[in-house]
């Protein structure tokens, strides 16, 4: 039922057969049942939508949205398939796409661009060896330009999935971050 | 509701208060430019085009969605105003692929008009479309987004109109584009390929599926015997292509242009469009013995005739599958004989036989492409053509329909009742169902055969109709999908009334199809209507069951209705999309 997706797309294979694991690479038993808590927390409520899918994004491998998260949101929730996908591509902070196990944002508003964010966003171009909004080959590292995340007091400023460091002003400031992030993801400066 | 006195370019008016800028500049005749503005849909004030200035205010109002108030001065046609515009259209063209000559709506297309109107062929902006893949896998439309102007019809259309919501918005600034989510192409999702996206896009972004070529290339050829069948609702509408009145019966002028492109026979599906009452019907007074047996069949029956609206119960509501009438569509059955019947009657192979038809609908083409389709061993319906492609057709033949003398149909498929005539108008099915089912029950003549509870563009009809003394049947008409949703969503809760059930996918019946002329507004769609009645009125015989052609095909060859033969060729089966 309500299944916005037909036969010949790859991985859904009808409507109630939709969720069943054998079809899915991503949307797993176990991942399935920590959605479904997320949804939980938002009492279901269409109206909090965004809230949920950013929880989802962050316990989804590759910390994006895929066609059959989705789906499966749109079916609990009662909404249709293009609606949750409106949403999704509207905003900056979810992903259609795959990005990586750890997602680099570079802050390119205001505050940290006066402060030069454009030598941070070279130095990490640089150490990642890939451009602005491209994951490296391994599949480890995803880097983005975000909005302002509020860390101005520390700018320029990068966030390391979810994780905030700053001032970084030289490529050696850029590295160290990410070196302590590895450890453990010890924050701010 | 009070007036509002105000004045558009000096001239003083009175129109009453809500009333838009937009629809008041038409009282002084004024056409303000508009893309994003639909006569029949929500005001959306998106494309900005239709910007007007008002005293008082600093800057530029949208004429679609700013309303009147007293005393209010609003000049629609000042140099800011026309740079303004301007400069939008141009903006839109840097973004718009020009391929204008060999573009399907080329000399139809409102983005094209505006260009004219503002005197523009180039613009001096540097061209920057970046498109999408082109969408043309699917057997019905094709959407092209290097043509889209993000007007947001389209998505008005898939969205509220019809409630299939497949076609939406996605992405911002730069990105922003108008597409299924996941921009997935239209056949992955569920759509149901009714074409009121199309009917409704200013430009060429989503266009019926062009299958002029593969009938040129049939007709062309000597080894087939070219046959074409034309629907009701074509004969009404196929005179907007060639500038005659809305509405203008032309079922003459249409067979004669047939024959000139070179079809070898020139059918109506009125023919079978009776044919399916004779089934329906029978199969409706099938389930309704049981009923008076103390049986328990599945009731409401709902019709089947419409493709887009079976694409739609297999897609949303595919647990209510039992409830769809097994017969196949006016334009299946028709396929299905001419590859049998026919084929025996002319001493031909089936696949001698190319059977083309002219539909006012696009889901037509998808249901033709069916896999079940075949009968013969061949797929019963070759080609479909949408009013829009007939039309191609004849002006590329050169044939000046306006002009052309009227012919008529030929035997054995060329006699339609009334009955057959209004399948074309939402309720006409359940009208026609009706007169048969009325008389086979009580065995007396319907002296009233006009049902006028059932006509009518309103979504939802409903009427009560006593059949005998005994019987009382309980039927619902519903046109456009958003309103089909209402009735299945009762049948599922088990609180529907209703023994028939009629659904059109379209907005007014077929007469308001996705391959009809464009611009097919709801005023369109009336006098569409009246014509449809008109020629009900005017036919010797209005019941499906007097059609003598019917009968005759019955006595010699097809048995009773709901016999043997006809389950083989005129019943089919449905399937959730899903599985």
């Amino acid at each position: 039922m309500n299944a916005y997706v037909t036969n010949t797309s790859n991985t859904h294979q009808g409507s109630d057969s939709l969720y069943k694991p054998a079809h899915t690479t991503i949307l797993t038993p176990e991942l399935m049942v920590q959605i479904d808590s997320i949804l939980e927390r938002f009492a279901k409520d269409p109206t909090r939508l965004v809230g949920m899918l950013l929880d989802i994004q962050d316990i989804t491998p590759k910390q994006y949205l895929p066609k059959e998260i989705a789906v499966y949101v749109g079916e609990k929730l009662d909404l249709p398939l293009s609606r949750v996908y409106d949403v999704i591509s509207f905003y900056e902070a979810l992903s259609d796409v795959p990005r990586a196990d750890i997602v680099i944002q570079f802050c390119d508003s205001v505050v940290c661009k006066v402060v030069g964010s454009r030598r941070l966003k070279e130095a990490l171009e640089g150490i990642l060896d890939i451009k602005t909004g491209e994951t490296t080959k391994d599949g480890k590292y995803h880097l983005e330009a975000a909005p302002c995340f509020g860390a101005c007091d520390i700018s320029p400023a990068i966030r390391v999935n979810g994780v905030v460091y700053g001032p970084l002003k030289t490529e050696e400031d850029v590295r160290d971050a990410l070196a302590r992030y590895e450890k453990g993801g010890e924050a701010r400066a | 509701m009070k007036d509002i006195q105000l004045t558009i370019d000096h001239k003083t008016i009175q129109v009453p208060e809500g009333t838009t800028v937009l629809e008041a500049a038409k009282k002084v005749a004024v056409n303000i430019p508009h893309l994003c503005y639909h006569p029949d849909q929500e005001i959306k004030a998106n494309c900005r085009i239709c910007v007007v200035e008002v005293k008082g205010s600093r800057k530029l109002s949208a004429a679609c969605s700013t309303r009147v108030w007293e005393g209010m001065e609003v000049l629609t046609n000042t140099r800011k105003v026309r740079d303004m515009q301007r400069g939008i259209l141009e903006l839109m063209l840097a973004n718009h692929n020009q391929d204008c000559l060999k573009c399907h709506r080329n000399g139809n297309c409102e983005l094209q008009d505006l260009c004219e109107r503002f005197n523009i062929s180039r613009t001096h902006l540097e061209d920057a479309v970046d498109a999408l893949p082109l969408d043309n896998t699917n057997p019905s439309l094709v959407r092209d987004s290097s043509k889209c102007i993000k007007c947001g019809r389209c998505v008005e259309a898939c969205q509220n109109v019809q409630e299939v919501h497949v076609l939406t918005h996605s992405h911002r600034s730069t990105r922003f584009n108008i597409a299924p989510a996941y921009e997935m192409p239209l056949e992955d999702t569920l759509c149901v390929f009714c074409g009121q996206c199309a009917a409704v896009c200013p430009t060429g972004a989503i266009v019926e599926k062009d299958d002029t070529d593969l009938v040129w290339e049939a007709i062309e050829d000597p080894s087939k015997h070219v046959i074409v069948q034309v629907a009701p609702a074509v004969r009404v509408a196929l005179g907007d292509a060639f500038g005659l009145p809305k509405g203008e019966i032309v079922t003459g002028k249409t067979v004669a242009a047939l024959r000139r492109l070179g079809f070898d026979q020139v059918f109506d599906t009125n023919f079978t469009a009776d044919l399916t009452i004779m089934e329906e019907s029978h199969e409706l007074l099938s389930r309704l013995s049981q009923l008076s047996k103390g049986e328990k069949p599945v009731l409401p029956m709902v019709t089947s005739c419409s493709p887009g609206w079976i694409n739609y119960i297999e897609g949303v509501y595919d647990d209510l599958l039992d409830h769809l009438s097994t017969c196949k569509s006016p334009q299946q059955m028709f396929g299905a004989l001419s590859k049998t019947y026919y084929a025996e009657l002319k001493g031909l192979a089936p696949s001698d036989i190319f059977t083309v038809s002219v539909m006012p609908c696009t889901a037509k083409k998808y249901e033709a492409a069916r896999p079940e389709m075949t009968s013969g061993g061949v797929r019963e319906v070759d080609a479909v053509l949408t009013t829009r492609e007939l039309a191609r057709m004849i002006g590329s033949a050169g044939i000046e329909f306006a002009e052309i003398e009227e012919e008529t149909f030929d035997t054995p498929f060329g006699i339609g009742s009334g009955a057959g005539a209004i399948f074309g108008a939402t309720g006409g099915v359940t009208e026609a169902a009706l007169r048969t089912a009325y008389e086979v029950v009580t065995g007396e003549e319907l002296l009233s055969l006009e049902f006028k509870e059932v006509r009518g563009l309103e979504g939802i009809k409903e009427a009560e109709v006593a059949i005998g003394d005994e019987v009382v049947l309980r039927v619902a008409v519903a046109n456009g999908l958003s309103n089909a949703k209402t009735l299945m969503l009762q049948i599922r809760r088990g609180e529907s009334p209703y023994h028939f059930i009629e659904i059109m996918a379209c907005p007014g019946g077929c007469l308001g199809g996705g391959g009809q002329p464009i611009r097919s507004t709801n005023d369109v769609r009336e006098k569409r209507m009246d014509a449809l009645y008109k020629i009900d009125e005017a036919q010797p015989i209005r019941k499906s069951h007097k059609n003598p052609d019917v009968l005759k095909l019955y006595e010699t060859w097809l048995g009773e209705p709901l016999g043997h033969k006809s389950h083989e060729l005129l019943h089919t089966h449905y399937h959730s999309r899903g599985k």
